[in-house]
């Protein structure tokens, strides 16, 4: 089929490949005279995919429980907006950790001219410490180490620039957040190659699966980077796991990126284990290949001010790092008002400590909802989202199978959700389901009308197997439509995550 | 260390250059009026810090804005979750019409086609990524703003080929510059994009004047390449001559709508005209509707804070604070030049007669032992070390001629400018040449200022040239 060079290699699913096609033969029209590069005019940034129909839907016809009652619900979007009235008070209560109010204004002009790429020193301590307390203050971060960026996309195209020249590819076990195909190669030249996880042992990421991808990759490998809490599976690496994926990456001589946006959103007793606490437990471990991407979007919910962060323990890594960050510092303006926050402990306690607690609640009403009504889900304790299993849905065990579901899902049903396809699933019939970013209410929508959307199909199906009764073929009796199927719940199963980086298309609402 | 990559590995982040390590050295050991006042004064550093008192007294008279409430009510929480790269609609039409009042409405920016940037540091990067492939190339009129070498090179691969500006008709740009510059590129087996300006000019603090505008316009039509014109000074303007923008003349030469208008592009900040380097806040502005989509989701890796377009759209979207605020800061950039001027010229030595910048571009070649880029580090290693300014040298800068330097003055209180000065002047007059100033500085004044004066001549005449001159 289509591989136009070695960015595209081997990388796309077999729906991709063909819009990829298209779209290059078509923006070769569009490229009036070579006066935009290459990059511009190609689709690179991987928003032409057809699963931005369903942004697009929920764009169109947004869920509002008074205006737009039957509107699309948005449960594509992995926010957490569960505690934005504590940070909300904190605020008010707090008008010197803004420089332009009364209180806070005699810092104005020296915040307003700090342009320093190392960034103030009081922002670096205090997400030092936050990042340690994430982590249960089981290891210490260092402030010097600490690398401002352009949130955690831009973090991610940063390491990529530092570790790998274009043409070079980094492993990432699927599935994986959409949004690294455009961070991690678009402008970096940099290549993905996919390390394939199976539902059969929960997507756990296994050695001989890491060691088959190194083998057959067709570039040179520079890296790992795994997202711990996963994106989007919502599961947490385990300590032998971690520990046998530094030891993997340490014995190839390549880098280990961990993207551990998500480190605050464990709940119930799900333990999140950072690599940095498990290097320290590897005495010959070397740190010159362990880097940390994060970020405040999602553990504090504070998408918009964009606070990405590079932590590396390799220090040509850090110092270049920092100097590429003069292309997307974070606003001192913000830096400020973060280190006031984040520097008072009481506040960071609670707001850990509430956090937790809603996102346990949500998850629960939501994943008692699907229980209900017989819909398997991947049992994970971490993340704003859940992996739903919709196999047994699919007509055929295909990817068409599965776009065709997810039509449903988003023009019938009204959900926006996002297909396992998006995030490079291995196996059609997952989909990633959001639940941080909506009320109570919504929710109860949102889980009534997959209520009705599977009574619909149990009649019709129960109608269906009536006339197949005859029929024996295995793999039609194997689709049985039924959600009471006991087999699903042996590994418990997930649900599904949206996959679309952060809300491109989410118009101002303000 | 082949485990990283090669843009770690080499310097193609230009900090090694001596102008990032002036500033190390001002790092090491900074004049503080107090507490160190035998340290080193910052004059490589291009701020604008003569009005802050004005949006402070803004942000008292707005507090909704000021503590992110709007009537009334708070909205962090939206302002946390806001990450469309499209930008605040209210925020990018209150830049678009700052940017016209900037260009005393003459002309219309419309705010769909801004695209925000953190800084114009990551502007013109991202600009570099959609308009060139790596190993094309630019062509920039020297002498330009070092920083150049990284946002425009390092990372993308692109290329930069100087167009040689000279002292002898005050660094304007020449046609016959331009097309040397077009076919050296081409020797060197580059292809040509485009031409990248900086207007006003950073480090000559001169506006482009409408002859070169139009030389530009008419070239880039020719060669069917781009033109970017950075006018993150646009607003520092305090001569008596008005900014022409190269919008200006697109619409006088009757360009707008055509296929030319969609290859010009500005770039903008407001880290000079407001002085508000650190809240990261840059604009590329494009017709061409490709370039506008693919910057914008270029922008996501470099957004601009959420709270930071609230407070700003707010600042901006009061016109009344606005003329207020850019009357008020050409007049305070005007007196603080000619402090400067004039205490330069006390120690014998002039400068590019400037009407914009927050910087002059200062001529000591007189002091150079020898006319070369040796003698030129010497001299301003004497001055960083001995003397404890810190310059830039004009070989950061890729001038072609030794011993020119610039040195910025909105950065600093008057009296620390004034010591400054003083301390220049004693250099000066310590060394031999200095000597013989103060034995002929009446002479020497003298011719020096004719020298000036011809220059303002030229350029004027330049000027009254073109017909329909506003």
């Amino acid at each position: 089929k289509s591989q136009q060079n070695n960015n595209n290699y081997n990388l796309l699913n077999p729906f991709e490949e063909t819009r990829g096609a298209k779209m290059v033969a078509l923006t070769a029209e569009k490229q009036d005279h070579n006066l935009l590069s290459r990059m511009a005019a190609g689709d690179g940034h991987g928003e032409n995919s057809a699963y931005f129909d369903g942004w697009k839907a929920y764009e169109e016809n947004p869920f509002h429980p008074i205006d737009r009652p039957d509107g699309v619900i948005q449960m594509g979007l992995a926010e957490n907006q569960l505690c934005g009235d504590l940070m909300r008070k904190w605020v008010l209560e707090h008008p010197e950790a803004s420089i332009c109010t009364a209180e806070g204004v005699n810092q104005f002009s020296d915040i307003a001219i700090f342009q320093d790429y190392h960034g103030l020193p009081e922002f670096r301590q205090a997400v030092a410490k936050f990042m340690e307390k994430t982590r249960n203050n089981k290891v210490k971060f260092d402030p010097d180490r600490i690398v401002m960026s352009g949130g955690a996309t831009g973090a991610h195209e940063t390491v990529a620039f530092c570790l790998a020249n274009p043409g070079d590819g980094f492993l990432v076990p699927t599935p994986y957040y959409p949004g690294f195909d455009r961070d991690l190669r678009w402008r970096t030249g940099v290549n993905l190659v996919p390390v394939t996880c199976h539902s059969s042992n929960g997507f756990k990421i296994t050695v001989e699966a890491l060691d088959a991808a190194y083998e057959n990759a067709r570039v040179p490998v520079k890296g790992l980077l795994i997202t711990n809490p996963s994106n989007p599976l919502g599961t947490t690496l385990d300590r032998d796991c971690l520990k046998s994926l530094v030891k993997f990456t340490n014995d190839k001589g390549i880098h280990l990126i961990a993207d551990e946006i998500y480190a605050a959103t464990t709940f119930g007793e799900s333990e999140f284990i950072s690599v940095a606490e498990v290097i320290e437990e590897i005495p010959d471990c070397n740190r010159d290949l362990i880097h940390i991407v994060y970020s405040l979007s999602k553990d504090m919910g504070l998408p918009g001010l964009r606070i990405g962060i590079i932590y590396s323990y390799n220090n040509r890594v850090v110092q270049i790092a920092r100097k590429m960050s003069s292309f997307g510092l974070v606003s001192s303006q913000t830096q400020h008002l973060i280190a006031k926050m984040l520097s008072d402990k009481d506040f960071v306690d609670e707001f850990i400590r509430k956090s937790k607690l809603r996102l346990a609640e949500r998850h629960a009403e939501l994943t008692t909802g699907l229980d209900g009504l017989g819909i398997g889900w991947l049992k994970a304790g971490a993340g704003l989202f859940i992996w739903m299993d919709l196999r047994n849905l699919l007509k055929t065990a295909t990817f068409d199978s599965e776009m065709e579901l997810w039509r449903v899902i988003v023009h019938k049903v009204k959900l926006n959700v996002s297909p396992g396809g998006s995030c490079h699933c291995h196996e059609p019939g997952w989909f990633r389901v959001c639940f941080a970013n909506m009320d109570h209410q919504t929710m109860e929508t949102a889980l009534e009308r997959i209520r009705v959307f599977t009574s619909q199909i149990e009649e019709e199906s129960l109608k269906l197997t009536k006339q197949m009764a005859k029929k024996k073929k295995c793999w039609q009796s194997s689709l049985r439509l039924s959600f009471k199927d006991t087999r699903r719940f042996e590994e418990g199963f997930f649900s599904p995550h949206s996959p679309v980086p952060p809300s491109p298309l989410v118009r101002a609402q303000i | 260390m082949k485990q990283l990559s090669t843009k770690v590995t080499s310097n193609g982040h230009g900090q090694d250059s001596s102008y990032f390590l002036g500033w190390e050295e001002y790092e090491k050991n900074p004049y503080d009026e107090i507490k160190n006042p035998n340290g080193m004064i910052q004059m490589g550093l291009a701020e604008n810090q003569l009005c802050f008192d004005l949006i402070e007294s803004w942000l008292a008279k707005n507090p909704d804005a000021a503590s992110l409430k709007r009537k009334g009510q708070s909205i962090f929480k939206e302002l946390a979750l806001f990450q469309d790269y499209h930008g605040m609609p209210e925020f990018k039409k209150a830049m678009a019409e700052f940017m016209e009042e900037i260009r005393g409405n003459r002309v219309t920016f419309d705010p769909k086609k801004i695209v925000l940037a953190a800084g114009s540091t990551s502007a013109n990067e991202t600009l570099m990524f959609c308009l060139a492939e790596p190993g094309d190339a630019f062509l920039l009129p020297t002498p330009y703003y070092p920083g150049f070498d990284r946002d425009l090179k390092w990372r993308t691969g692109a290329e930069i080929v100087p167009i040689h500006c000279s002292s002898s008709n005050g660094f304007q740009i020449t046609e016959s510059a331009l097309q040397q510059a077009y076919q050296q590129a081409h020797k060197l087996g580059l292809k040509v994009k485009g031409v990248l300006v900086t207007n006003p000019s950073n480090p000559l603090g001169t506006a482009l004047t409408r002859r070169e505008l139009n030389l530009l316009v008419d070239f880039i039509t020719s060669k069917n390449i781009h033109l970017i014109s950075d006018e993150i000074y646009s607003g520092t303007m305090f001569g008596f001559e008005q900014f022409i923008s190269v919008m200006d003349v697109l619409k006088d030469k009757k360009l707008e709508n055509t296929e030319v208008s969609k290859r010009v592009h500005v770039v903008y900040s407001l880290s000079k005209d407001l002085g508000l380097p650190g809240f990261r806040v840059g604009a590329i502005y494009s017709n061409d509707d490709m370039i506008v989509s693919a910057a914008t989701k270029m922008s996501s890796f470099g957004l601009v804070s959420s709270q930071t377009q609230y407070l700003l759209s707010a600042l901006l979207s009061d016109k009344k604070f606005t003329s207020q605020y850019l009357e008020e800061n050409q007049k305070r950039l005007k007196s603080r030049q000619k402090r400067l001027v004039s205490g330069l010229e006390s120690a014998g030595i002039t400068c590019l007669r400037s009407n914009a910048g927050l910087f002059c571009w200062v001529d000591m070649r007189h002091l150079l032992d020898t006319n070369t880029f040796e003698a030129e580090l010497d001299l301003w290693k004497k001055i960083v070390y001995n003397v404890k300014l810190n310059i830039s040298p004009g070989s950061s800068c890729h001038c072609t001629e030794p011993g020119w330097f610039r040195v910025c003055f909105a950065n600093m209180s008057e009296d620390t400018l004034d010591l400054a000065l003083k301390r220049l002047k004693t250099f000066v007059e310590s060394t031999d040449c200095g000597r013989m100033i103060s034995r002929s500085s009446h002479e020497r004044l003298k011719s020096l200022r004719k020298k000036t004066v011809s220059n303002w001549v030229f350029r004027v005449s330049w000027s009254d040239r073109v017909p329909d001159e506003r």
